[in-house]
C-alpha cells in the first residue's frame, strides 16, 4: 500500500447498503413459522396487582398463549440484574431490589410489563390484550428524584427503605473542608441535569428461537454488545448454558447506551419460545421506547467550589441525588459513581475534591447509560460552576480556566477522584478554539445585535472524558462484574482477503470503515479485500461491545495485537519462502523484505503459501488466522473546548445558536470524516438536552407526558447550526493505536456551552435545561422588565 | 387499529350515503389526525369513507372574486398554487408551514378544519380572511363555523366540500411553533379587506378567537403601533408543559405585531 490510510478521509462502507435501504434490521428478520408477542404494560405508576384474568385472552382469534407473572416465577425465570455493585459509604452493598421480566405482584412505573400475548400477528396479540382484566389497587407514587428521599414519600421497595438504592462517596472529605475554610471566594450552585430519553431511530426489537433438538436457543436482539447479553441471559436470568445460546445483533440503528442493557422483552421472548416451541417475535412500537427504554441522567446536584484571592481553583464539593428509576437497570449503578463523580476533576488542577451521590428510585422508567453516561453530568456541573465563579469574580471565562488548567508538564496527572490522566494539553485547545470562534471580536458582535434588539452570549465548555472502557482490573476492584478488554480476529483466505472479526459492535459508529482502513494500513491489504464481521456470538470471539467511546482504542487495539501476530507469522514464512533467516526479515505495509536485499514477498503470497503450504516451514502451523485480546492498561482522556454563541429574541425567548466551536483532542485520528461526523451528531445530542429534550413525567399521576414526539422535542437539522470542528492531537500512551475515543465527545460538551452562552446573553447566573422559550423569556422578564414588556 | 369497513366514494353525494348507511362512520380525509388515532386505538369506527377518490373535492378556483379551494385539497397544493401565491400570499405561507413534506402533500383543508384542533393553523385563516365553508348542503361562514375544541358547526353526517376565501387587501401570518410537535403554539393572521380588518388567533386558546380590540385599533392606524398597547388575558387560554397561558399570551400580541408588521 502506498498511500497512508491512516488520517484518511474514506468514504465509509457502510454507506452504499444503508442509503440504499439494503440494511438488515432486526424486523427485517423473519423465521419460519414466528409468532407475534405483544406486551400489556402497567397503565399505572404504583400499584399492587390483585388479580389478572386471562381466559378471554387466551381464546381471542389467533392466540398461542397468554402469559403473566405467575408462569415467570413458576419457571423459575431470574430476574434482571445490575452487573455492577456499588459498595456505600459504611461498606455495604448498593439495594437490589427484584426486577422480575413480567411483574409478580406489583407495577412500579407506567410501561412496567404486567403480561405478553402471543399470538400469530401482533394486531390478534394487540386485540387480545385487551381482553385482559388487571384488578390493580392504585399506591402512591413519586417520579421527582429530588423528593424521592423525602421521609413522607411514597416507598417502592420494601428492601429499599427510604427508596435509598445507595449512599456513597468519592474524595478526600477532611482535605476538601480544610480548603473551604481558607478560601477566598465560594461559588455555589443547584442544578437539575434533565432525564433524557434515548430514541436511537431503530426501536428495540428480539426474536426467541428455541431448537428442540439441539436443545439450544438463539436470540436476535437490537443489542450493541451481544456476548454481554448472553451472558446475562444464560448465567443469570434463563439459567441456559452459554454455548447452548446464540444472540444475534444485526444491523443496528442507533443504541446510545439505551441498547447495551438486558430487558424483559428479550428474555421473555426467548423463554416463550421454547414454551410455544415457535420463534416468538416483538418489535416496540415508538411508544413503547418512549415508555421503556432506560432513560439517561436525571441528576439534581449541589456544588460548591472555593477559590483562592487570583480564582485559583482550591477544593469543589458535589451532593447528588441520582435517579434510577424503579428498577436497576444493568450497569445503572456506575453511571452516577464511577463515570461521573471520578471526572469531578475535569481538567482543572483542583487539588481537593469531594463526591457524595446518593441514588433512589423512583415510580419511572430504569434510568442507565445514555451517550456520554455520568461524564456529561460531571462536564455540566463543572463547566457551569466555573462559569458562574467567572461571573461572580468577574474574571474572563478563558482566563479562569487557562489559570486553573492542568499544565501539560504535569501529566501523567493524578486527580484527587481516582483517574489518572495520561497526556492532554488543554490550553492548546483553548487557544484554537478562541481563535475559531472569533472570541476577541464577541463584544462588537454583541454590540451588533444590541442595535437589532437581540441578546447576544458566548460560552464555553472545557470537557474532558475518561473513555476506552475499561482496565479490567480496575472496574473489577470498583465493583464490576465483567472485565472490559476486547478481541479481535483477523483471518486470511488462501486468496488473500481478510475477514474481520471483532467484538465491539457498530450502530452508527462506520466500525466496517474505521477497522478496515487500520487493518489495511498495517497489512497492506485493500480495503476492498477486507470485511468486518460483528454482532453475533456464533461467529465472533467473545467480545465485550460498544459503549463508553471504546470501539477504537479498545477494540481497535485488539486488532492491532492481532495483526502483530499475523506479522510474526509472516516473518516465519517469508524468511522460509527467502531462505533467509527469520531475523534478517523486515516488515512494513504489506511487504516481508530481507533487510538490505531487494528480496521481497508479499502478504497475499505469504497467506498463500500458508494455506497452501508445499514450501513451509516444518516447525510452523499452517493458516494465517490470528485472535487477539486486549485489556487496556487506562482509561483514555479525550479533551477539548466547544464554544456556543447565541442571539436570543427578548420578544419570543426564542434561542438562536449562531455560531458553534469544537476543538477536540481525540488523539490519533483513523478517519477524520468518520470522527468529525461523530461530534456533529454528538453535539446535536447535547444542543437536544440543553435547549429542546426534556423527560417529564406528571407529579400527580405518574404518566408519561413526553410520551410522543408531540411533546418530547427531539432536535431536527434546523434547531442546529453548521458546526466548525477543529482538532488538536496528544497521543494515547498507553495504546497501540494512540486513540481516545470520539462518541461521546459532543454530548458531554454541548450543554454547559450553550447554557453559559444563553445566561450569559440574558445576565443571569443559571438556568435549568432544557432552555424552552418560555423559560428564557420569563427570565428576560424577571432581569430586564423592560425588554420582555415589549 | 380496529378493524372497519372502508368506502371509496367517487361522488359527495355517494360519501355522504356511505356516512348515513354506517353505524359509526367516519370521514378520512388526509388522515393526519384520524390515522394516528385509529393506530393508538383512541377510535374504532365501524366504516371509514375515504375522501381521496373524489375528483370535485380536489383543486383551487379563481371565480367570483373568491379563491375556493377544494376541501380534499392538500397543503403542499395551496402552498405551490399559483394563483395562491399572487392573490393571497399569506394563505400559502400559511399552509408551507404546516407540518413537514410528508403531512403537506398527504394532509387536507377539509380535514384541517373538520377537526378544529386548537394548535392547526387553517382555522387562523379561515377566520382571520373571512373565509365560507361550503358543505354538501350548506354555506356556513368561518366565525361561525369553528365552535370550540375540536367542535364545528358540522353536522353528524355533513361533508366539507370546499372553503372560499375573499382576496383581502393585506394579509399575513404570523407563527410562533411548539417546539417538538411544530403545531402553532401561537398562530395570529391579520388581514385589511374593505377598510376593516380582522385579527384571528389559533393555537393560544381551545378554538380559533379574534381580537376585537386590536381589529378596532388596526381599522385606524395599520401598523404595529397601534396595538402595541393592547393587553392580552390569559384567561381560558391553554397552558402545557411548552408554554402558559400568560406566556401565550404574550406571544399573541408578539405575533399580532409582527403579523402587521410583515403586511408593509
Amino acid at each position: 500500500m502506498a498511500e497512508d490510510m491512516i488520517g484518511a478521509s474514506i468514504r465509509r462502507t457502510e454507506d452504499f447498503r444503508f442509503l440504499t435501504g439494503q440494511g438488515h434490521y432486526l424486523d427485517d428478520i423473519n423465521r419460519p413459522n414466528q409468532v407475534h408477542a405483544y406486551f400489556l404494560r402497567s397503565p399505572h405508576a404504583h400499584a399492587k396487582i390483585r388479580s389478572i384474568d386471562t381466559a378471554a385472552a387466551q381464546s381471542a382469534p389467533g392466540v398461542v398463549a397468554v402469559f403473566t407473572g405467575a408462569d415467570i416465577a413458576a419457571d423459575k425465570v431470574g430476574g434482571l440484574i445490575c452487573g455492577w455493585v456499588v459498595t456505600d459509604r459504611h461498606g455495604q452493598p448498593h439495594k437490589a431490589p427484584p426486577h422480575p421480566p413480567l411483574a409478580q405482584d406489583t407495577v412500579r412505573y407506567v410501561g412496567d410489563h404486567v403480561a405478553v400475548v402471543i399470538a400469530e400477528s401482533v394486531a390478534q396479540a394487540r386485540d387480545a390484550a385487551e381482553l385482559i382484566e388487571v384488578d390493580y389497587e392504585m399506591l402512591p407514587a413519586v417520579v421527582d428524584t429530588a423528593k424521592a428521599l423525602d421521609p413522607d414519600t411514597p416507598q417502592l421497595h420494601a428492601d429499599a427503605p427510604g427508596n435509598l438504592c445507595f449512599d456513597w462517596e468519592l474524595g478526600d472529605k477532611a482535605a476538601v473542608d480544610a480548603a473551604f475554610a481558607k478560601a477566598h471566594h465560594v461559588t455555589r450552585l443547584d442544578l437539575v441535569n434533565n432525564r433524557l430519553i434515548p430514541n436511537a431511530m431503530e426501536p428495540r426489537a428480539a426474536i426467541g428461537e428455541y431448537d428442540g433438538g439441539a436443545d439450544s436457543y438463539t436470540c436476535y436482539s437490537t443489542s450493541q454488545n451481544p456476548h454481554l447479553l448472553r451472558l446475562i441471559l444464560c448465567a443469570f436470568v434463563l439459567g441456559v448454558p452459554e454455548h447452548k445460546m446464540r444472540v444475534v445483533a444485526p444491523d443496528v440503528g442507533g443504541g446510545f447506551g439505551s441498547k447495551i442493557f438486558c430487558y424483559a422483552e428479550e428474555v421473555v421472548c426467548t423463554w416463550a419460545a421454547k414454551k410455544v416451541k415457535r420463534p416468538v417475535k416483538w418489535t416496540a412500537e415508538r411508544g413503547e421506547s418512549f415508555l421503556s427504554d432506560a432513560h439517561g441522567r436525571d441528576h439534581v446536584t449541589h456544588a460548591e467550589l472555593a477559590m483562592d484571592e487570583s480564582g485559583k481553583f482550591l477544593a469543589l464539593k458535589v451532593d447528588t441525588i441520582a435517579g434510577m428509576g424503579a428498577y436497576l437497570s444493568t450497569f445503572a449503578t456506575c453511571v452516577p459513581t464511577y463515570l461521573h463523580a471520578t471526572l469531578l476533576a475535569g481538567q482543572y488542577a483542583t487539588p481537593a475534591i469531594h463526591a457524595n451521590v446518593k441514588a433512589v428510585f423512583t415510580n419511572t422508567a430504569p434510568v442507565d447509560a445514555y451517550r456520554g453516561a455520568g461524564r456529561p453530568e460531571a462536564t455540566y456541573l463543572i463547566e457551569r460552576i466555573v462559569e458562574c465563579a467567572a461571573r461572580e469574580l468577574r474574571i474572563d471565562p478563558a482566563e479562569l480556566r487557562r489559570r486553573n488548567f492542568i499544565r501539560p508538564d504535569q501529566f501523567p496527572y493524578q486527580t484527587p477522584v481516582a483517574l489518572v490522566y495520561d497526556t492532554g494539553d488543554y490550553e492548546a485547545a483553548l487557544d484554537e478554539a478562541l481563535k475559531m470562534a472569533d472570541y476577541a471580536g464577541f463584544a462588537a458582535r454583541k454590540a451588533e445585535s444590541t442595535k437589532h434588539g437581540k441578546l447576544r452570549g458566548i460560552g464555553l465548555s472545557a470537557y474532558i472524558e475518561a473513555c476506552g472502557i475499561a482496565p479490567s482490573a480496575v472496574v473489577g476492584s470498583l465493583g464490576a462484574g465483567v472485565g472490559l478488554w476486547e478481541s479481535g480476529q483477523i483471518r486470511f483466505s488462501p486468496t488473500g482477503t481478510v475477514s474481520i472479526f471483532t467484538g465491539s459492535h457498530s450502530h452508527g459508529q462506520s466500525h466496517e470503515t474505521t477497522f478496515a482502513q487500520l487493518i489495511s494500513d498495517a497489512l497492506g491489504v485493500p480495503m476492498e479485500k477486507i470485511d468486518v464481521v460483528h454482532g453475533d456470538t456464533d461467529r465472533i470471539p467473545f467480545g465485550m461491545g460498544t459503549y463508553g467511546s471504546r470501539s477504537l482504542a479498545v477494540g481497535g487495539s485488539a486488532l492491532m495485537r492481532a495483526a502483530d501476530k499475523i506479522i510474526e507469522k509472516g516473518k516465519k514464512i517469508a524468511a522460509h519462502l527467502m531462505e533467509a533467516s527469520v531475523g534478517d526479515i523486515e516488515y512494513s505495509k504489506g511487504t516481508f523484505r530481507v533487510a538490505g536485499t531487494d528480496r521481497t514477498k508479499s502478504m497475499a503470497e505469504v497467506a498463500f503459501a500458508a494455506y497452501v503450504p508445499h514450501n513451509y516451514p516444518a516447525d510452523l502451523e499452517p493458516g494465517l488466522d490470528e485472535t487477539a485480546f486486549y485489556d487496556p492498561a487506562n482509561f483514555t482522556y479525550p479533551a477539548g473546548v466547544h464554544i456556543a454563541e447565541v442571539e436570543v429574541d427578548p420578544d419570543t425567548g426564542l434561542v438562536d445558536i449562531v455560531n458553534w466551536v469544537a476543538v477536540d483532542d481525540f488523539g490519533k485520528v483513523i478517519n477524520p470524516m468518520v470522527v468529525e461526523g461523530q461530534v456533529h451528531g454528538g453535539i446535536a445530542q447535547g444542543i437536544g438536552q440543553a435547549l429542546l429534550e426534556n423527560c417529564v413525567y406528571d407529579k400527580e399521576s405518574g404518566q408519561l407526558v413526553t410520551g410522543s414526539y408531540m411533546d418530547y422535542c427531539m432536535p431536527r437539522a434546523d434547531d442546529l447550526p453548521s458546526f466548525k470542528v477543529g482538532m488538536t492531537e496528544t497521543p494515547c500512551t498507553h495504546n497501540p493505536i494512540g486513540a481516545k475515543g470520539c462518541g461521546e465527545a459532543g454530548a458531554i460538551a454541548a450543554p454547559p456551552a450553550l447554557i453559559n452562552a444563553i445566561t450569559d446573553a440574558i445576565g443571569i447566573m443559571h438556568m435549568e435545561m432544557p432552555a424552552t422559550p418560555e423559560k428564557v423569556w420569563q427570565a428576560i422578564r424577571q432581569t430586564r422588565p423592560a425588554a420582555a414588556a415589549e | 387499529m380496529h378493524n372497519f369497513e372502508y368506502h371509496r366514494p367517487t361522488s359527495v353525494a355517494d360519501a355522504v350515503q356511505s356516512l348515513k348507511g354506517a353505524e359509526d362512520g367516519k370521514i378520512l380525509a388526509g388522515g393526519m389526525t384520524l390515522i394516528p388515532t385509529l393506530k393508538q386505538r383512541l377510535a374504532a369506527p365501524s366504516d371509514l369513507i375515504d375522501l381521496g377518490a373524489i375528483a370535485e373535492l380536489k383543486g383551487i378556483k379563481d371565480e367570483g372574486g373568491m379563491i375556493t379551494i377544494g376541501a380534499a385539497t392538500p397543503h403542499a397544493m395551496v402552498a405551490e398554487s399559483e394563483v395562491v401565491r399572487r392573490v393571497i400570499p399569506a394563505l400559502a405561507d400559511l399552509a408551507e408551514g404546516i407540518g413537514d413534506p410528508q403531512v403537506r402533500n398527504r394532509g387536507t383543508i377539509g380535514g384541517s378544519i373538520a377537526n378544529s384542533d386548537p394548535a392547526a393553523d387553517y382555522p387562523a385563516a379561515l377566520v382571520g380572511l373571512d373565509a365560507t365553508v361550503q358543505t354538501d348542503r350548506r354555506r356556513i361562514k368561518a366565525d361561525d363555523f369553528f365552535k370550540g375544541l375540536f367542535e364545528t358547526a358540522l353536522e353528524e353526517d355533513e361533508i366539507v366540500t370546499a372553503v372560499s376565501f375573499p382576496k383581502p387587501e393585506k394579509a399575513c401570518y404570523a407563527k410562533f411553533p411548539n417546539p417538538a410537535s411544530r403545531y402553532a403554539m401561537v398562530g395570529v393572521m391579520v388581514a385589511r379587506a374593505g377598510g376593516a380588518v380582522r385579527v384571528a388567533v389559533t393555537g393560544a386558546g381551545p378554538c380559533v378567537f379574534r381580537l376585537p380590540e386590536m381589529e378596532q385599533a388596526l381599522s385606524g392606524n395599520f401598523s404595529p403601533d397601534a396595538i402595541k398597547g393592547i393587553e392580552i388575558s390569559a384567561d381560558g387560554l391553554n397552558s402545557d408543559i411548552h408554554g402558559s397561558a400568560a406566556y401565550r399570551a404574550h406571544l399573541v400580541s408578539v405575533m399580532a405585531r409582527r403579523a402587521v408588521t410583515d403586511c408593509a
